[in-house]
């Protein structure tokens, strides 16, 4: 461990090694090892960075947070402000209660202790698509508050991510507020456009704590609060369209330090700019930092055909938004069992334990279901969990065919059927392949019927089109599995005879060459022998021989 | 028959004796006689007219709307009428003609009432004496009075001048003298010698003082309903903060602003009160629960009534006049059995600092939509959005409300938020309290001036700038505001100058029907004139 000493005089000395090794090595005498100094300088080294989503939802309802108005994304522009989202004088904000049950509902799938009373405040700061000058938000006492998400890193395209690893990020809020209008800006003709359509559909602004500390992380946790949100019906989650956006703050230190100064890069709709904003984001403040600069609180964009974040400039001055409470809402209460009023109907307010049985199954349920009591591996849950058109297929061959393993079911899908869809360009939802003729091939393969090459070649000839039932195709093609030891045995007697060379060369020690002798059994028997049993004997053969 | 009240007309109209169009067109003509008096921004009579008579053939096919059916209301320029121009008396919203219609207009035109224009205020209801307006100053009717105009005829040197060049009568007997009354007026207009309305909202008082309309509404926020009322010898009516709907209403202070009501008695303000109350879906600070309707009874008694004197609104500048005044109703309770006793009400005396801090915040939020982009005044000017926005602040809003905005965005700013703006909140709550504690001690109404004396003159007036006025006009009637509570000023006497004078009942929030019976039974004993100034001299 580095002394604190040690620590101050590299940072002082701007990571220039050789004389930090040179200047410790003489000053501190109790600091015997060399090696272990420049190991410290190696971790002091190693910038770590740290990562905080906020998340603007929008939430799933029929009219705003505060009007009648509608909220359909492809509307006509200017086509669905009430008066109230024109900030007309005179008008009052009306509470919508359905967006008030999507919060808590939402709060509640996060893990969240709910404020049974919340509070609006008003946010002031001058823009086009603002028409009031100010956003209703919940600053000060968020309808939800103190959450977890749990969810599972894993990519298996990312060298740091290829094994499954369990997290847990910290919701530090959640609030209810207005989204904005829409600014389109006309540099020919020096014009600003303004869509009102979005300006006070409601949305859920959720901030995670600084939990993350790499790209992948961060992904990892929108991915999933697309799923829980999806679940609970409370945000369709569109990016594209922008109904759900990410804005991430990053910032680096050395651990052990105070954390660095951060950036933000606002308005991420993809999960993969997510990532990529990140990475450069951290990039950017490591070339920064280590030629000496340094960082500039400051609010980005990310330009995706460049994929560099960029400097805001119309926010580039430090805004002071002088919140102030919204004096024409009164505090938001919402109640439980224990306390809900016996004058209220239960329509006329919100009760969270109502809201809380109502909770469907989330996704870290789900897929814990299929690890551990269907015994699917995690990479096969994930999978399963992100895509409900495939979990509804795998979950209808189960249905068809009762008496299948999962786990030899969910195998089947991933490598052959989704090879094929994959190779076609369609959809799970697509696919003509019926799930009761899926379920035939795989209780063939789990009877011992057939081979894994063969249940590969007979979902790839039904896929293509082929209507005969499994069975038949198998007993066109005779592409029984041999189970006939001895008819194993001829074939791999002939594998040994007629590669002389592989053999040799396997006897020297290469291992690799013994493929080439289970490939030639395999090629001759149709691959109709299984590989195990294959091997097995060519092993005893081979020692034989010698 | 203009200085009845709404409910003897209202009687009238059901015998027959009267019909909706008579009364409507005698309203317009008066409005016409006072036309000086700039009581109205808009007129709206030929509507009125056609009302009247829709109204009229309810009335005689016996199915009236309510028991206001065919009676002329006028309601301040800053309650939205869709299609009507609703200004705030402001250059911003000159252009503004609303898309809807405030719920309070809404629940007036559905009862039959017919709307007779929009009346004066200062701009965007900052002030307290309807001086502050793009459409100028609106003139209280008493200054017609002829006690008051003797008593000034023995005044200073530089109005006697004034004085003996206008030898006139300052009355509008009838409409052959027209011209001539109007020539007498540019006189009065540049000598600045006539008395103010009151405000913020004048322009109401002044149509039901002079007959113009039998109610009127306002917008009451630290006193601007029952200040005017004062001025003018009308009853003007502030009620609970949350009986009446404040949609549609431009605001000053959301979380103070009360629609209020000006009448010439207490059973019309009651009246109204009933159709204008309740709570409304559009605005989520009206009560569903603490409103039931009523109306007055006639037989009155103050018997078990316990009246609070506040001591300390025995404030200094209290004139000699208003100071009798209520010794005088005191006594009257005294003497009909009521208890009276002193009360206090010690962090009163900090609600006017309090309120120029949380209205100046309101207003700096809710002025900040007008950037002339979605409606009202555009400048011409911008080479970029924010200096178009500045342009148009700058030509829109006068020196009063940009200097509130510039106050507010600093009591705002983070730095400062808890030392005005938590501050300020906290001594409200302490005002509250102080009104909870006199209530729960059994008072049931509070008895006090509404202001410090009848109403001064323009010229007086102006020697000080708005702040100052605004400071010192609603010292009485702020701490209301503040605590909600409803509020009253009863007419009561005239002055030595012939001027009305009004004194304030306060009562517990939602004990209007309370409030009003005390008022009633108030009125009944003070006999305030039913004096015409318009016509009478």
């Amino acid at each position: 461990m580095a002394t604190p000493i040690a620590t101050k005089t590299f940072r002082s000395l701007k990571h220039n090694f050789l004389k930090i090794n040179n200047l410790l090595y003489t000053r501190i005498p109790f600091c015997k090892k060399k090696h272990q100094i420049i190991e410290t300088a190696k971790q002091a080294d190693q910038w770590q960075a740290v990562i905080g989503l906020e998340i603007h939802a929008q939430i799933n309802s029929a009219s705003k947070l505060f009007s009648g108005s509608g909220t359909s994304f492809s509307s006509v522009v200017n086509n669905q402000v009430a008066l109230f989202d024109a900030a007309i004088p005179g008008t009052l904000p009306v509470l919508n209660k359905k967006c008030v049950e999507a919060g808590v509902l939402t709060g509640l799938a996060l893990n969240c202790s709910i404020n049974k009373v919340s509070k609006f405040d008003r946010k002031h700061y001058f823009y086009a698509d603002l028409p009031a000058g100010y956003q209703i938000t919940q600053q000060r006492q968020p309808i939800a508050h103190n959450g977890r998400i749990n969810f599972t890193v894993f990519n298996p395209a990312s060298p740091k991510h290829t094994i499954p690893r369990d997290m847990s990020v910290g919701i530090i809020q959640l609030q209810l507020e207005q989204d904005s209008g829409k600014s389109l800006h006309d540099e020919d003709n020096q014009h600003t456009l303004v869509d009102l359509n979005r300006a006070g559909i409601a949305l859920m602004e959720i901030v995670t704590a600084p939990d993350m500390s790499d790209s992948e992380e961060a992904a990892a946790l929108v991915k999933e609060l697309q799923l829980v949100l999806q679940a609970i019906d409370t945000c369709n989650c569109k990016m594209e369209e922008g109904s759900l956006r990410v804005d991430a703050n990053v910032s680096i230190h050395r651990p052990g330090e105070p954390l660095g100064v951060r950036t933000e890069v606002k308005n991420l709709n993809s999960i993969r700019f997510v990532a990529k904003a990140i990475n450069y984001e951290i990039a950017e403040h490591k070339r920064i930092l280590e030629s000496g600069g340094v960082i500039v609180n400051e609010t980005k964009s990310f330009d995706f055909k460049t994929g560099k974040t960029v400097s805001m400039r119309d926010k580039e001055m430090k805004q002071d938004y002088r919140f102030m409470p919204e004096p024409n809402l009164p505090p938001l209460r919402v109640y439980d069992n224990s306390d809900f009023p016996t004058t209220k109907k239960s329509s006329q307010a919100i009760n969270i334990d109502t809201l809380r049985a109502a909770l469907p199954v989330l996704p870290a349920e789900k897929r814990h279901h299929l690890v551990h009591q269907q015994g699917l591996s995690v990479a096969h849950a994930l999978m399963l969990v992100a895509d409900d058109d495939l979990m509804q297929y795998y979950n209808s061959v189960l249905a068809a065919s009762p008496h299948l393993t999962p786990k030899l079911v969910m195998s089947v899908l991933a490598t052959d059927l989704l090879a094929c869809l994959y190779k076609a360009k369609l959809a799970i939802s697509d696919c003509y392949l019926l799930p009761r003729l899926f379920a035939e091939v795989c209780s063939l393969l789990q009877a011992e019927a057939i081979t894994t090459t063969t249940t590969t070649k007979l979902i790839q000839l039904m896929f293509n089109g082929e209507t005969l039932p499994p069975a038949d195709i198998i007993e066109n093609y005779e592409w029984h599995k041999i189970t006939d030891r001895a008819e194993i045995q001829r074939h791999c007697e002939e594998a040994v005879e007629r590669n002389p060379k592989a053999v040799r060369k396997y006897r020297e020690g290469k291992p690799r060459y013994f493929t080439k002798l289970v490939y030639h059994v395999q090629t001759k028997s149709n691959g109709c022998t299984d590989p195990l049993v294959v091997t097995e004997i060519l092993k005893k053969l081979i020692s034989e021989v010698s | 028959m203009v200085l009845l009240t709404a409910r003897e007309v209202a009687l009238r109209l059901r015998n027959g004796s009267l019909s909706s169009t008579d009364v409507v067109s005698q309203c317009i003509e008066r409005s016409r006689l006072a036309r000086v008096l700039n009581a109205f921004i808009t007129h709206t009579h030929e509507s009125a007219m056609s009302r009247a008579a829709e109204a009229d053939r309810r009335i005689s096919a016996g199915q009236p709307l309510s028991q206001l059916d065919g009676i002329p209301v006028a309601f301040k320029d800053n309650f939205c009428t869709k299609g009507v121009k609703t200004s705030c008396g402001s250059r911003m919203l000159r252009n503004f003609y609303p898309p809807y219609s405030a719920t309070v207009v809404q629940r007036l035109a559905g009862k039959g009432t017919v709307m007779m224009g929009k009346t004066n205020m200062d701009e965007f209801a900052m002030g307290s004496g309807s001086v502050d307006s793009i459409y100028g100053p609106s003139r209280n009717p008493w200054s017609r009075s002829v006690r008051y105009r003797e008593r000034r005829l023995g005044d200073a040197e530089p109005l006697r001048v004034q004085a003996t060049s206008g030898q006139v009568s300052y009355s509008l007997p009838s409409s052959t003298e027209k011209q001539k009354t109007c020539e007498d007026d540019e006189t009065l207009s540049d000598e600045d010698d006539w008395l103010i309305a009151g405000g913020s909202s004048g322009g109401s008082a002044v149509a039901v003082a002079t007959g113009a309309s039998f109610i009127a509404l306002g917008s009451d926020t630290g006193g601007s309903v029952r200040n005017p009322a004062s001025y003018c010898g009308v009853f003007g009516y502030k009620p609970t903060y949350g009986l009446v709907s404040r949609h549609g209403l431009i605001p000053l202070v959301n979380s103070m602003d009360a629609p209020s009501i000006f009448a010439r008695s207490t059973d019309d303000l009651a009246a109204a009160l009933e159709i204008v109350a309740g709570h409304d879906i559009r605005d989520s600070t009206t009560v569903r629960e603490q409103y039931k309707p009523f109306s007055l009874p006639d037989d009155l008694s103050v018997k078990d009534l316990h009246v609070g004197i506040p001591t300390e609104y025995h404030a200094p500048g209290l004139s000699q006049g208003m100071l009798d005044a209520w010794s005088w109703v005191a006594d009257l309770f005294d003497n009909a059995g009521a208890k009276v006793s002193r009360v206090s009400l010690p962090h009163t005396q900090y609600s006017i600092v309090c309120y120029s801090v949380l209205c100046a915040c309101e207003v700096a939020s809710n002025m900040a939509r007008y950037d002339g982009i979605q409606f009202g005044h555009r400048s011409e000017q911008g080479s970029s959005t924010h200096a178009l926005y500045a342009a148009t602040r700058h030509e829109g809003f006068n020196d009063v409300v940009r200097g509130r905005i510039f106050a507010g965005n600093y009591f705002l700013l983070k730095r400062n938020y808890e030392k005005y703006f938590v501050k300020a909140q906290q001594v409200r709550q302490l005002i509250a309290e102080d009104y909870r504690h006199v209530f729960s001690s059994g008072v049931n109404v509070l008895l006090t001036p509404t202001t410090f004396g009848d109403a001064p003159s323009y010229r007086s007036f102006i020697g000080a700038d708005n702040r100052t006025r605004s400071m010192q006009e609603d010292v009485f009637t702020q701490p209301a505001n503040m605590a909600g509570i409803p509020a009253v000023s009863v007419p009561v006497m005239l002055s030595e100058r012939g001027l009305p004078l009004g004194l304030q009942l306060m009562a517990d929030n939602f004990h209007d029907k309370q409030l009003l019976t005390c008022a009633k039974w108030l009125e009944s004993q003070v006999n305030f004139p039913r004096f015409d100034p318009v016509t009478d001299s």
